[in-house]
């Protein structure tokens, strides 16, 4: 059965997220993110941060939202029983920290098949309070058996 | 200032997340995916275990470009990966790189993530900026 293309192009409704010192400190400590900055407000000052700054990977905690609904999506008809999450890159622009205020918006930018398998590619863009871009996303699933 | 030139090695960066990490990835990060975290959902589906989730493996890849840098969450200016194989609670994540060239202050290390030899974590690329 042939991948449906139609929805390449689609975008999603944005979505906002709020972050937060505790929340940040939680996100350190399960990935091992040691660093004074990532919990203390004093030393993400004195390291030139508004106040305390998230790991670079704390871009899942705010972006994940955005983009359930576009793999979610029946038009663009992944089938979950064989999908695996295939690949991902993010391209950081200013650091996040606490207090600010996150909007992601998420779309689908290509789906293709190749042996037999199908490749879902999304693409989501983050943005700050002050309108400045933080990350840019492209995440890949792979769909076996399409 | 970190120093990486084309050729060098990052420092190897290794943990073995335990029994209970991926419950607290789970809540860290919002993914509660059975495979993660359920063995009996994840056995029933045919995988060996409960598996780690990618996204963490990942930030331990984005962990060694950093404190390869000298620590600056600013530093890491992209990193792209690719998942393959599967990641497993329990059992050592060892994060390798070498610098594939450096251009003024940019630095690109191809990296990636192995436990017990398997890639977990293949063909990433690490953009680092020095500061």
């Amino acid at each position: 059965m042939p991948v449906n293309t139609e929805a390449i192009g689609k975008e999603y409704p944005s979505v906002t997220y709020e972050v937060g010192s505790e929340k940040i400190r939680e996100y350190a400590d399960a990935v091992g993110e040691t660093g004074d900055v990532h919990r203390d407000r004093e030393a993400a000052e004195a390291a030139g941060f508004r106040d305390v700054v998230a790991p670079p990977m704390f871009v899942v905690v705010y972006s994940s939202k955005a983009l359930a609904p576009a793999i979610l999506d029946p038009e663009v008809g992944i089938n979950f029983a064989t999908m695996v999450h295939g690949g991902q890159e993010f391209v950081w622009g200013e650091p996040v920290c606490s207090g600010d205020t996150i909007t992601t918006t998420a779309k689908v930018t290509d789906i293709s098949e190749k042996d037999g398998k199908g490749f879902y590619v999304f693409e989501s863009t983050s943005t700050n309070q002050d309108g400045d871009e933080v990350v840019r996303a492209t995440w890949t699933n792979i769909v076996r058996g399409v | 200032m970190a120093d990486l030139n084309a050729g060098d090695s990052i420092p190897e960066v290794k943990v073995t997340p335990d029994k209970y990490l991926p419950h607290r990835y789970a809540g860290a990060s919002g993914d509660f995916n059975p495979i993660h975290i359920d063995n009996d959902f994840a056995t029933m589906v045919g995988l060996p275990r409960n598996i780690l989730h990618g996204l963490y493996s990942m930030a331990q890849v984005a962990r060694a470009q950093t404190e390869a840098a000298g620590g600056d969450p600013r530093s890491l200016r992209r990193l792209k990966v690719q998942f393959r194989g599967m990641g497993v609670p329990e059992e050592e994540i060892v994060v390798t790189g070498t610098v594939r060239e450096r251009d003024g202050d940019t630095v690109i290390v191809d990296t990636e993530a192995t436990q017990a030899g398997n890639g977990i974590i293949r063909n990433a690329e690490a953009e680092i900026e020095l500061r």
